[in-house]
């Protein structure tokens, strides 16, 4: 049963991508309603398969890779169907549903053990994980826009009319939303290492040493763009960088934390 | 029943003739009136704007409504309108083109549909629509909705002043609150501004050599005039350039403008040089924040869209063409559409 929500959920994203590269190609590219509606059955369905999976573990569903990235994958759309409905960046779904689906089916056909594991549950941890995980969405997300924004600036500076161009958010809104899905990150990520305080848990140094550069990253990058250093377009630029290093280093904290 | 279309446009008729025809919203109600005694008019819709007159109308005989028509027009004016004639197909081909914008000086605009739609409210609250014509002036709307959405019909702008309404719009978003500076009172650039202003924009500083010209054009669109010896104290405020002096060499330069742009971080700057030869160095496009459009490139976005817009014409006729026989065999299988 499980499984089968996972697999309407990569549909439907792939429903949403196809139309949109279709779309896109044909020219006649118009953000809207499918993508939304597309997004918003991928996340029932994701969050339906999450809270089966949550039962069985008897824990918040982090307890493993194939966990996390599926948690990664719905909060992206989280993200998504709060933050870009309501600043009207519809475009965004079109540019997080690849995203989503692309952590979907490493989680599904990966070489990963998809067996639940029950783990003892302690509130504090599941609240880290888990906004660890959404705080990763927003920043995720901002690094989208960042992409969003540094093609729609490319556009207008080479001239390039095209349907693109129409459909894409001004420069001034994807720049805001930058900005807004940085700050709601960080704050996530602020509450979440508060909450791995608070429980006490054992922490292995490299990972905690690799998660306090990571926040400071984006604090020094808020803390240029405050004190405008980082205008719009470094701005996007640093949030597109500071993304991508965070998901090449990742393979490697995982590999050094988990040496004894 | 059939459904008629008498009518002339900006295709066949001068702006001297359709001026004579046209029928104005205060005598609309009278014309009406007078349409609806002709023989065997059921119903009618006038159809009046600066590119056309137009009567559709439901009618049980087809020849004598048109000779009332033609009748009629005459009495009004004391000429002979050069009309064109439709019979029930090319009626309701004629008004499907029509409100998707087909029929338009320029193609794909959307104005017209919103003079459809006016004009049948108007008809149908003054009692002179019929069941026939409802459903027909219904399903035009339905389709001049169907071509705009699944085609790039209305895609871009077919003006100089509306691509650079619309590039400002994809940079700066909403444009209330935003302030241009003109530079050089040129027709141009005051088409520019005035299609800026009517999106919103907060405040016009105009300068110009000849200050008189400034000021006369800064009362026109409600702006405020400045020597132009002192544009650029104004500078680091605007957010929209137009530029269209008659200087032989760039007046703004790449060297100049770096320092300025640095003191406005996180706020873009929009200029729009129609000026040959160029107002602004090509060089400036390259700062950061800074979108340089001159007058090439925006002709170059006109030219694209109209030509966008023509490509699309074959796939609009097409699904017209669809629509058109769906009402008609409506049409036929309600009441038999006699030959004009």
């Amino acid at each position: 049963m499980d499984r089968i929500l996972l697999i309407g959920a990569i549909l439907s994203l792939v429903g949403s991508l196809g139309y949109t590269l279709f779309a896109l190609g044909a020219g006649n590219f118009r953000p809207g309603r499918f993508n939304v509606v597309a997004i918003l059955v991928a996340f029932a369905l994701m969050s339906a398969f999450l809270y089966l999976r949550g039962k069985l573990e008897g824990s918040c569903p982090l307890n493993s890779l194939f966990d996390v990235l599926i948690f990664q994958s719905w909060s992206f759309l989280l993200i998504y169907l709060v933050v870009g409905t309501a600043y009207r960046l519809s475009l965004l779904g079109a540019f997080t549903a690849p995203l989503a689906f692309l952590m979907l089916l490493v989680a599904l056909v990966g070489p990963l053990d998809q067996t639940p594991m029950a783990r003892a549950t302690n509130a504090w941890i599941e609240t880290h994980a888990a906004l660890s995980i959404v705080a990763y969405g927003a920043l995720g997300l901002a690094a989208v826009a960042g992409i969003m924004y540094l093609l729609q600036e490319r556009l207008l500076k080479a001239h390039k009319v095209s349907s693109l161009l129409y459909n894409l958010p001004p420069i001034t809104d994807l720049a805001a939303a930058i900005v807004r899905l940085l700050w709601l990150g960080i704050a996530l990520l602020t509450i979440s290492f508060a909450a791995g305080m608070l429980s006490q848990m054992a922490v292995n140094q490299v990972k905690y040493t690799a998660s306090l550069a990571i926040w400071g990253l984006y604090a020094l990058i808020l803390v240029l763009h405050k004190f405008g250093f980082a205008p719009p377009r470094r701005l996007a630029l640093f949030t597109v960088c500071g993304f991508v290093l965070v998901l090449v280093s990742l393979p490697g904290i995982q590999y050094l934390s988990s040496r004894p | 029943m059939n459904i008629l279309c008498a009518g002339l446009n900006h295709q066949n008729a001068p702006i001297e003739v359709r001026e004579k025809f046209a029928v104005g919203q205060h005598e609309l109600a009278e014309t009406l009136d007078a349409v609806r005694t002709i023989d065997g008019l059921s119903g009618a819709v006038i159809l009046s704007t600066c590119n056309r007159v137009e009567f559709y109308a439901s009618s049980i005989c087809p020849v004598r409504t048109i000779d009332g028509l033609r009748g009629l027009m005459r009495d009004r004016t004391g000429y002979d309108a050069p009309l064109y004639i439709h019979d029930t197909t090319r009626s309701v081909q004629h008004l499907f083109r029509v409100a998707s914008g087909l029929d338009s000086m320029v193609i794909g605009e959307t104005e017209i549909l919103g003079q459809v739609k006016k004009a049948y409210s108007s008809a149908a609250e003054l009692g002179a629509t019929t069941r026939h014509l409802n459903k027909l002036f219904q399903h035009a709307f339905r389709v001049a909705k169907h071509v705009r959405t699944e085609t790039q019909i209305t895609r871009g702008s077919t003006s100089v002043g509306s691509v650079a309404v619309d590039l400002a719009g994809k940079i700066f978003g909403d444009l209330s609150g935003k302030r241009v500076m003109i530079l050089g009172a040129g027709e141009t650039s005051e088409r520019t501004a005035r299609s800026l202003v009517s999106r919103g924009v907060k405040a016009v500083i105009v300068s110009n050599r000849t200050f008189d010209r400034a000021a006369r054009l800064a009362e026109e669109i409600g702006g405020l005039a400045i020597h132009f010896d002192h544009w650029q104290n104004a500078f680091g405020d605007i957010d929209i350039l137009i530029c269209s002096t008659a200087a032989p060499h760039a007046i703004v330069r790449h060297e100049q403008l770096a320092p300025m742009m640095k003191a406005r971080p996180g706020r873009p700057l929009f200029i729009i040089d129609l000026a040959v030869p160029r107002d602004v160095e090509a060089a400036v496009n390259n700062l950061d924040g800074v979108f340089l459009y001159d007058i090439d490139s925006l002709e170059g976005i006109v030219r694209q869209s109209i030509e966008t817009r023509r490509s699309e014409v074959v796939r609009c006729e097409q699904m017209i063409s669809h629509h058109v026989r769906s009402f008609v065999n409506w049409l036929r299988h309600h009441h038999e559409i006699s030959r004009l």
